[in-house]
């Protein structure tokens, strides 16, 4: 019997792919500790209360912080989350109640599509709804930008979601004799509504993390700005500047945005999985 | 006065006009509303595909289709622009990243759903969510300041000394370009890749597993025999969506592919892709024809990462119906 | 204003005469006279799935506060039928559903009733206990009522369908704690006390203790015996033994057709139909 197939050269194999997979898994594991080790390490220096609350002092100036990026950030998340949620859920509601016909598949099939197309194209299309007919570069851009990415995705998960409500709940709501749209809205999405909310919160973290569809819709400000018709900073796009431009500082500058962003998007996806948690005592 | 439920239906039944009640109304308001929001799904899609064609038409009238996609030289001040540079830039460094990152990904997924005891296998997926999670920018910026030093510094000299005679690793090593956003790419699409391969090689039928070890099969040959083959449609769906990323991807690439519009056939050259151009020109580009040339990208964009997620979803599904579908 | 549920049907009916808690085989036949009329009445019943016919020309009546058990092998169509009583077809794509259904002498599937309105009289128990996961013990209970606006002192009316229900004394400390962390036969009472709570005449019980281990189930049929003093109940069940210690009449089914019915005792001592024999003895099925 020659090595070839003997129960050894087999045992060999066997422990070398495993060996294999769990090396590449530790692969894996390297680029992540390096990202959040630096980021930690280079970015906690600079972080202060200042870095916070003041806006960007020009080049050359020590100091300065990224105030008016954080708020920007934060409206922009905000106005996407009023333009895209309540339509993303809406459309994910519909494939999950009605979507089973030919109408419902073709939707399906464009938000699947759609949650893959690139944010950058997605930058353009905002930029010919909102930036050519206002003439400018606005927040609202922005905003829609950041809508436009986040309702597929939205509305593929709360879809999945509402259809794992067992039908046994709706049918006993109806056997109470509750209309049919009471039982949808009152017990089966009140039943998923937890999760639902749980997709939200992961949306809002990625819209939160963009840049690309941002550069050339909210463009950038150097102040504060909470007007929806005019550019603003943001988180991102800061790091991006900072990172590329030529100076020391600013290079610092844009690790310990990153860490705020970090965190920002680490805060977001704690409140998702915290919120998961059924509140009823002893609940199962 | 009092007024039990069953006065109320006695009441419904005795009215003589149609179909009493005030749930009729309510789910007539309910499923017009539903479908209004299906409706604004097509909408919204209709829209982008609408609004980058309006944009991009500037370019149609100075440019062919076929010019526009053949030519190499962009150049916006003489007006002339071709997407061949780009086109080049952003197969080059996706086709990277789908090297270096597929056989990564699908160890990782094995050893998660296979070799990893599966309490294990649980906490595993949480380093992966991780690294899905950090954002674009954050990527570019550790790619520019450690990636791009390690492999200016390290890989490339190596690279250029041991396998120099392939024109893929000749010229200066300065870090900076198609290796340097192979490399972040690959980083950032594994994520999706795993979890989509993650998903599949579980829905394989444990019996059939099952079957092959009570064979007498190694663990490893039971995953050949049966996860495998099973997956094999799911695990090229993960790829593709995988190559789907790595195509749209922006601002990582942006920043370490050194943003230089030329072909050149060296893994260390300086280069630009699509979206990369798209990110860096946009916002200052003046004349219509500029701003049309940029949508034009982005409509190549489009259409391939249609395709591509259109045919992922298509294989992805196939597997999750069933295995019978699909040609061994 | 709803107070405790005391009115119930619009007619007057001689209880039945039978003593609790005793084998009602023991019993003389329910004591109603011939010109009471049916609290449920079946008219030509047929059901079709597509073109699958589940349901074939089925009439019966079941006499008010009674218990009609419905028997039968697996697929006979034991589900089917009570899910016509509540028109549940309704909400299948693909069903059709015809003949007449008489609650009262009001013929359900009539264009001027409004199914939504009629499970209110005609209530459900499932097989599997089902309560609402995001509600509590209180909630579940009033769920009928809060989702139907239906006002009233809903203290009250969930403390009496509770007692009804037989669970009052276990949960009443409890009442805000989640509607699942309850046993599973203390569930499955929170959901008779769940359908008791909109006030129907008529349960239709769809083996309502086939999920639950023996001690449950036993309470589970000592509630039915109780409640039948207010309630016309109809209880699907695939145990015969259960039928026969539940129930005053009881209809075979077989392969969608009724094959026999008539009072339990008869039933299971001395059965008509040879099909009927067949199955109580346990030669198939």
């Amino acid at each position: 019997m020659n090595f070839h197939s003997s129960f050894r050269y087999r045992k060999f194999v066997d422990r070398g792919m495993a060996a294999v997979c769990a090396i590449f898994f530790a692969l894996a594991f390297v680029p992540l500790t390096s990202v959040l080790w630096l980021v930690i390490s280079k970015g906690g220096a600079g972080l202060s209360w200042d870095f916070f609350t003041q806006l960007p002092k020009p080049v050359g100036e020590a100091g300065g912080g990224i105030g008016n990026a954080l708020v920007g950030t934060l409206y922009m998340v905000g106005l996407a989350c009023v333009l895209g949620l309540p339509l993303g859920v809406g459309a994910g509601i519909y494939l999950a109640e009605k979507g089973d016909g030919t109408l419902g598949n073709t939707v399906r099939f464009v938000a699947e599509v759609l949650s893959g197309v690139p944010s950058i194209v997605i930058g353009i299309v905002a930029y010919a709804l909102v930036v050519i007919p206002m003439g400018h570069f606005s927040a609202l851009a922005g905003g829609v930008a950041l809508a436009i990415l986040m309702i597929p995705t939205v509305a593929i998960t709360t879809e999945e979601l509402v259809r794992l409500v067992p039908g046994a709940l709706r049918e006993a709501s109806l056997a109470l004799g509750v209309p049919n749209w009471k039982t949808s809205l009152r017990v089966v999405i009140r039943t998923a509504m937890s999760g639902i909310v749980t997709a939200c919160l992961l949306a809002v973290a990625r819209a939160a993390g963009e840049t690309a569809p941002l550069i050339f819709t909210a463009l950038n400000n150097q102040y504060w700005n909470v007007d929806p018709r005019a550019p603003t900073a943001s988180l991102t796009v800061a790091i991006y500047n900072y990172a590329i431009s030529p100076y020391d500082d600013w290079h610092a500058k844009a690790w310990t945005a990153s860490l705020v962003l970090l965190i920002v998007v680490g805060l977001l996806n704690i409140a998702s999985r915290v919120l998961t948690r059924n509140r009823l005592k002893g609940a199962r | 006065m009092a007024e039990t439920a069953t006065q109320v239906a006695v009441e419904a039944a005795d009215a003589e006009s149609g179909r009493p009640g005030p749930g009729n109304v309510g789910d007539r308001v309910f499923n017009a509303t539903l479908w209004a929001l299906g409706i604004m799904v097509l909408v919204v899609a209709g829209l982008i595909v609408l609004n980058l064609a309006l944009v991009a038409r500037p370019l149609a009238k100075e440019h062919s289709l076929w010019g526009f996609i053949t030519s190499s030289e962009w150049n916006p001040i003489e007006e002339h622009y071709g997407a061949l540079p780009f086109l080049y830039g952003t197969l080059v460094t996706s086709a990277l990243s789908i090297v270096l990152a597929v056989p990564i990904a699908i160890g990782l997924a094995l050893f998660i759903t296979q070799f990893a005891p599966p309490k294990l296998g649980r906490v595993l997926t949480i380093p992966v969510e991780l690294l899905a999670a950090i954002p674009s920018v954050v990527y570019g910026l550790w790619g520019l300041f450690v990636v791009v030093p390690w492999l200016r510094e390290s890989i490339e000299p190596w690279l250029g000394k041991h396998l120099g005679f392939l024109p893929l690793f000749q010229g200066p090593p300065i870090g900076l370009g198609y290796l340097a956003s192979g490399v972040i790419l690959a980083v950032m699409i594994l994520p999706t890749i795993v979890s989509v391969s993650v998903e599949v090689m579980k829905t394989t039928p444990e019996a059939n597993r099952e079957a092959a070890l009570a064979l007498g099969a190694t663990k490893w040959e039971a995953v050949m025999l049966a996860v495998i083959p099973y997956s094999r449609a799911g695990i090229l769906g993960a790829v593709l969506l995988g190559l789907g990323r790595a195509l749209g991807e922006t601002m990582a690439v942006t920043m370490v592919i050194g943003n230089a519009p030329q072909i050149s056939a060296s893994l260390f050259a300086a280069g630009y892709s699509l979206p990369a151009v798209i990110a860096n020109e946009f916002a200052e580009a003046v004349s219509n024809v500029h701003i049309g040339a940029l949508a034009g990208l982005g409509l190549i964009l489009f259409a391939t990462t249609f395709l591509l997620n259109a045919g992922a979803r298509i294989l992805v599904t196939a597997v999750q119906k069933g295995p019978s579908r699909i040609a061994g | 204003m709803t107070s405790a549920p005391a009115a119930h049907a619009m007619t007057q009916e001689k209880p039945v005469a039978s003593v609790p808690g005793q084998h009602p085989a023991a019993n003389p036949p329910p004591a109603t006279s011939s010109d009471t009329p049916p609290k449920v009445e079946v008219q030509d019943l047929n059901v079709y799935f597509r073109r699958n016919h589940a349901i074939r020309h089925v009439s019966l009546k079941v006499q008010p506060r009674t218990v009609m058990a419905v028997i039968g092998p697996s697929g006979c169509g034991k589900s089917t039928f009570v899910r016509a009583l509540n028109r549940m077809h309704d909400l299948v794509p693909g069903a059709r559903v015809e003949g007449k259904v008489y609650v009262d002498g009001k013929d359900l599937y009539s264009k001027t009733v409004d199914p939504v309105l009629l499970r209110r009289r005609v209530g459900m128990v499932f097989q599997r206990p089902n309560p609402f996961p995001t509600m509590s013990i209180y909630e579940n209970v009033a769920a009928g009522l809060t989702l139907n606006g239906i006002g009233g002192n809903h203290d009250e009316i969930v403390e009496h369908c509770l007692r009804q229900a037989a669970l009052w004394d276990e949960v009443k400390d409890r009442l805000k704690h989640a509607g699942t962390s309850l046993s599973g036969g203390q569930q499955q009472r929170l959901c008779i006390a769940r359908a008791l709570a909109v006030e129907p005449e008529v349960l239709l019980c769809d083996e309502p203790a086939s999920a639950l281990d023996p001690i449950a189930t036993a309470k589970i049929e000592e509630l039915i015996h109780e409640l039948k003093e207010k309630y016309t109940i109809i209880i699907v069940t695939h145990s015969m033994q259960q039928a026969a210690r539940v129930s005053d009449n009881t209809a075979f089914f077989y392969l969608g057709e009724l094959i026999e019915i008539g009072p339990t005792a008869q039933i299971f001592t001395n059965p008509r139909e040879r099909r009927t024999e067949d199955y109580v003895t346990g030669k198939f099925g």
